[in-house]
Order: structure tokens, then C-alpha cells, then sequence
């Protein structure tokens, strides 16, 4: 009745689990773009996926990034471009074809299967016979530390159980690649920190090329090797986590990782004047039409006793509010009037917190000096 | 209880009382006049008359021992069985790529489809006679299929729409991405899961071909007379109570039919 054994493609019958290895996949994608109407879903898209790379696409809502998670799965075709998995064009293969592993958000289980028989679904489909079938459902369970549970019914399992579930169901079959769509937004605070670590390890026991959607930031910077933002349906920036938060390249990737404050500056012949006071860069700046805007995130600045270092940038405010966080203390000072921004610091218990209403010097590392023009959208 | 408030703002069953009897007189005019046919069924009387003077079991008799009317019964269930087969079909995968589909037209499809639901039956059987004039369908078993199938798919689409609704569409995809292609994900997937939805839409439409007439009436003829055609022409022919008996024996079968649709419907 059905022929997937023909069509499935070079399908491995291995019978390590955990030995994916080596089969993993570069993705390439080149110049996608779908547009629903008049909406840009994909927006001349280009990312290039290494081989066994943990990528995260992040962005809000409608930002296209579950568009292209399902661009590369095959269920949404694009008006034009390229995906490559390896050196192969998949744009017109059906996602059956196409070899992946995928994880819903709402785990996508087949309630009228068995925990055993839902992992055994994509083996069958490839033919593996009843032993070897058995061998690789308890193992993949045991993968996921569900061993013995296969006799479960769906119903049975808890939310944190289940994602296990469809996470060994999507690489029992090693496929060449994961997808996952939000696969940890159903799961409460606690158990999704704890799935965190559990996918990330088992992305490397597998070693196999994942790609993950997500809008949570900090999920983001957790799991990923690299994180792409994605915006209107274009990618604002892919890099490893720690450089897109401390070089945002756009004034969205800035505002939409961590907690961010902007004052505007003035660029003039390459460098940036903040309320008339020059402030020290790293190179010459670019002169934009657009506004340009001093990017500063809480924990980057510090409220300095004296003059400004050699490799810091300072400047002045008044101190209205403190407030106490335990760990932390956060400082909220106005800037030239109306501009506010916040200051984190440590907390240490012989401190003594300035008044509110005094000036206060503010200084921060030249090189965590950010300025970007602001875009009009945000 | 009766006329005491158990709180301030409890209405009593005294104060609601004529809501009841509105109620039951409702029901009963509902129901009566299906069952009035009952006892007519059991009437020694030559003619058909209410209440019956005197009890027997003749008119059943006389129904299994006529060839006419067996033949008659023949055809309409043979009419409901391929109806039934044919319109859970077609009307199964209309809802599933309806429900499926994010063409703008799907909308437009689906009113096109429960079109007949809507239109006097009465036109549709002067239509669908029309229709099957040039190409000699009139008087067979598979005109007859066909224009119930008409009927019997908005029903179809109407509970298995429903089902879907019910059903997490990831799920066929999760089964598309393991590795199977989209049919095989329907049948193993989909499919299980919306059972008792079709399985209901599939009873409906038995009932409904078993128990239509307007259409019989004009495109089935001869020796392919359906039940319910026989039945209306006896009643003008001749006041025959063999009619109250079979009747009797098809409000029975539909409502064990319809009792079971609603059982399956709503086990899930």
C-alpha cells in the first residue's frame, strides 16, 4: 500500500541510536522568499547551517522564523530560492523525502499509539524488521531516561515525559536533520530549563545539524552554537550568543536580546558626540540619515567614584530611585533631563547606596560602546 | 423542594412548572405523529384507522410474504449501503483537503458542497432527473446512488468537519516528516483518530437514502422502486395499513442507526 521503503532515499537502517555522527548535514539556504498576499512571510533569506550546528531562529511572532523552519521541512513551498541539504536541492522534495526529525510545540504524540508505538512509527515506515525495531524503541527510551515506559498510552504521560517522547520519536529514524518549533514553550519555567539542557545534550551526543525556533531570548542563548534574529522576514543577524549580545548589529537584535537603553548621539566626521560630550568608540562610525543612538544594557554600566579610565567612556546623571533585587541593585538615573536608563550592580552588604537626587558618574567600557542608527520600525 | 427556595435567588419547580408542561407538549407534538403509526401497525382493520379496534400481526405478515414489497426493501438498502460508501468517501476527503487547504476558494467549496442541504428537494430531483434523462440513469440503482450521494455529502462533510477540528493537524505532519507520504499519513494517522466521525456521517447517510422519496418518486421506477417510493404510492393508491408496518420497522431501524451515530459521535 505504501512504497516509502522506494521513496524515502537513502534511509540508514544502523542500529545505534546514538551514533548519528558523521551523518549530519550542512543546510543552505539562498534568496527565500514567500509571501502570503501582501504579507512577506520570507524576505530574500539567506543562512548558511553548518554541519551539526545547533542554529536558533529568533524573532517575534510573525517574524517568519516558523516559516522557514517549514520552508526547510517541505510543507511550505517559497516563491523562489534555494535550500540545500549537503550538496542536494530539496526545494522540491516532499517532506517525506527529505529525511528530518521534527518536534512540535504541542508534541504532535499519536494519542491512539502506544509511547513504544509512536517511536516504532518511523521505523516501520523503513521496513525495519520486529527485533531490531524492539532494540531501538528501548534504547531511544532510554535515551531520553523514559526506559520501560513504552507500554504507556500517550494519555498517561506528563507534559515534561511527552516532549521526551517526541523528541526520541524525531531521531530514532536518524534523520540528517532536527527541526523544532518551540518544542519547550507548553512546559512551566522550571521543567523547560531543565529540557534546555536535556535537548542540547542530546543534540551533541547525536551530533546532528538542528535547527530551532524560538521566540524565547534567553532559550536562545542557552541551547544555540549560533542564533539567526529574524525580523520581518529577514534575517537582522546570525551569530554565536555572546557576540550577538555584546555586538548587536541592527537596533532590533539590540532591543530584543536582554534589557536594553538608548540615548540618541549626534555622528559628525566619524565620531559620536553624546548631549555635546564626544564619547570614545572603537573605530570611525558611519554618518546615516537616521537617528543615531547609544545602545547600553544595566550590567555594563558603573557608577564611578572618580574620572573616567583610559578605556572607558563617562558621563552624568541624577539618581532618581535604587531599587534592591537581592543579588543586585538597580539604579534608575535620569540622563540630560528626560532620559532614563538603569544600572545594575552587584550587590555587596557593606555598600552604601548614593541619595536619591545626587549626580552620579556613570562610566562604561569603550568596548562595550554601541551606537546604531535607529530604525524607523522600532 | 418543591416551593422552597434553597437561596435567595433559587427559581422554584413551582415557578418553572409551565416551562415543563411547554416542554413536554413540545415533545409530544414532536414525536406523536411517528408513533401514532405504531398501534395502526398492530390493527386488525382493513383500512388504515386510529385508535385500532383490534389487534393483530396480519399487516406484518402481509408485507414478508409480498414479493413487491421485499423487492422494494431489496433496493432501497442495497440504494443506502452504496450511498453510504460512496458519500463517506468523497465527502471524507472533501473535508479533510477543505479543512486542509488554505486556498481562498476552500470557502466557496464548502457552501458548493452543502449546497443540496439547502435547496428545496424538490428541485434538486427535477434537476438531477433532467440530468440523467440524456444518459439513461433514471431507473437504475447507480442514478439512485448518485443523486443520494448528493444528499448524503453535506451530512458527511458536516461530522467529519467537526472531527477534524478535534484533530492536531501537527500530528500528520510530525508522521509526513518520519517518513510518510501524505496518504499513508492519513490512514494511519488522521484517519483512526476522526473514526467515529465518519463512522457517524457514514450511518447518516445510510438514513438519509433509505428514508428520501421526492427524488424515488420521480427517477425511480420499475423494478427499482425504493422502498419509499412503494410506500408513498401505496398510501395513494390504496389505504393500505401493510404501510404502518413497515413503518413501524424503519422508525425503529433509523433510530437504532441514529442512536448509534450519536453514540460514536460522541465517544470522541
Amino acid at each position: 500500500m505504501h512504497d516509502v521503503n522506494k521513496s524515502t532515499g537513502p534511509v540508514s537502517t544502523g542500529p545505534d541510536v546514538a551514533s548519528g555522527r558523521g551523518r549530519a548535514l550542512p543546510i543552505s539556504v539562498k534568496s527565500l522568499t514567500k509571501t502570503y498576499g501582501a504579507f512577506n512571510a520570507l524576505n530574500n533569506v539567506s543562512i548558511d547551517i553548518r554541519s551539526g550546528e545547533f542554529m536558533t531562529l529568533l524573532g517575534p511572532s510573525g517574524s517568519g522564523k516558523t516559516t522557514l523552519l517549514m520552508v526547510l521541512a517541505g510543507f511550505v513551498r517559497p516563491d523562489s530560492g534555494s535550500v540545500l541539504f549537503g550538496d542536494d536541492e530539496v526545494l522540491l522534495l516532499p517532506p517525506h523525502k527529505r529525511d528530518i526529525g521534527m518536534v512540535f510545540q504541542n508534541y504532535a504524540l499519536f494519542p491512539h499509539m502506544t509511547v513504544a508505538e509512536n517511536l516504532a512509527y518511523p521505523l516501520k515506515l523503513r521496513s525495519i524488521g520486529k527485533s531490531e525495531r524492539q532494540d531501538r524503541v528501548n534504547r531511544a527510551l532510554d535515551l531520553v531516561q523514559l526506559g520501560g515506559l513504552g507500554d504507556r498510552g500517550i494519555d498517561a504521560l506528563s507534559g515534561g515525559q511527552r516532549q521526551r517522547v517526541a523528541l526520541a520519536r524525531a531521531v530514532i529514524f536518524e534523520p540528517r536533520i532536527l527541526l523544532m518549533d518551540e518544542p519547550l514553550s507548553a512546559l512551566d519555567k522550571n521543567l523547560r530549563e531543565q529540557m534546555q539542557f536535556e535537548v542540547r545534550a542530546l543534540h551533541d551526543r547525536l551530533g546532528i545539524t538542528t535547527v530551532y525556533v524560538t521566540h524565547d531570548q534567553r532559550e536562545a542563548l542557552t541551547m544555540s552554537d549560533r542564533i539567526a534574529v529574524i525580523n520581518d522576514g529577514q534575517i537582522q543577524q546570525v551569530d554565536p550568543p555572546q557576540r550577538l549580545y555584546e555586538r548587536p548589529k541592527t537596533f532590533f537584535v539590540a532591543s530584543f536580546i536582554g534589557e536594553t537603553y538608548r540615548l540618541p548621539v549626534d555622528v559628525t566626521n566619524g565620531t559620536a558626540s553624546l548631549f555635546g560630550q564626544p564619547i570614545k568608540t572603537g573605530g570611525p562610525l558611519e554618518s546615516t540619515a537616521l537617528q543615531q543612538a547609544l545602545i547600553l544594557r544595566p550590567e555594563m554600566l558603573q557608577i564611578a567614584d572618580g574620572g573616567p579610565g583610559p578605556d572607558e567612556n563617562q558621563m552624568t546623571g541624577t539618581l532618581r530611585q535604587t531599587v534592591f533585587q537581592g543579588d543586585s541593585i538597580v539604579s534608575y538615573i535620569s540622563i540630560h533631563g528626560d532620559h532614563e536608563i538603569a544600572v545594575r550592580s552587584q550587590h555587596r552588604s557593606n555598600q552604601t547606596l548614593p541619595v536619591p537626587g545626587s549626580q552620579v558618574r556613570l562610566s562604561w567600557l569603550i568596548q562595550d560602546t554601541v551606537i546604531l542608527p535607529e530604525d524607523d520600525q522600532t | 423542594m418543591w416551593n422552597k427556595p434553597a437561596t435567595d435567588t433559587q427559581v422554584t419547580h413551582l415557578q418553572r412548572l409551565w416551562l415543563y408542561i411547554l416542554c413536554t407538549l413540545v415533545l409530544l407534538f414532536l414525536v406523536m405523529p411517528t408513533l401514532l403509526v405504531i398501534p395502526m401497525s398492530f390493527s386488525d382493520s382493513r383500512y388504515l384507522s386510529f385508535p385500532p379496534e383490534s389487534w393483530s400481526l396480519r399487516w406484518y405478515r402481509a408485507y414478508f410474504s409480498s414479493a413487491e414489497w421485499l423487492q422494494a426493501t431489496a433496493v432501497s438498502f442495497k440504494v443506502a449501503f452504496l450511498t453510504m460508501i460512496l458519500a463517506t468517501t468523497t465527502g471524507t476527503l472533501a473535508s479533510y483537503g477543505l479543512h486542509t487547504t488554505r486556498a481562498r476558494l476552500g470557502k466557496y467549496m464548502m457552501v458548493l458542497l452543502t449546497m443540496p442541504m439547502i435547496i428545496p428537494v424538490i428541485l434538486l430531483a427535477v434537476g438531477i432527473f433532467l440530468t440523467f434523462a440524456p444518459v439513461g440513469l433514471n431507473s437504475t440503482i447507480g442514478g439512485l446512488v448518485l443523486a443520494h450521494t448528493v444528499l448524503a455529502i453535506p451530512l458527511v462533510m458536516i461530522t467529519v468537519t467537526a472531527g477534524l477540528k478535534n484533530f492536531d493537524i501537527n500530528q500528520e505532519m510530525v508522521a509526513r516528516s518520519m517518513g510518510a507520504s501524505r496518504p499513508w499519513a492519513f490512514l494511519t494517522v488522521t484517519l483512526p483518530q476522526i473514526r467515529n466521525s465518519v463512522l457517524s456521517g457514514a450511518l447518516l447517510a445510510f438514513i438519509i437514502s433509505l428514508d428520501e422519496v421526492v427524488i424515488a418518486l420521480l427517477i425511480a421506477g420499475g423494478d427499482k422502486a425504493t422502498l419509499t417510493r412503494r410506500m408513498f404510492l401505496a398510501l395513494r393508491d390504496e389505504i393500505d395499513p401493510t404501510i404502518a408496518a413497515i413503518s413501524t420497522l424503519l422508525i425503529v431501524f433509523s433510530i437504532v442507526m441514529l442512536a448509534l451515530s450519536q453514540f460514536l459521535q460522541s465517544k470522541k
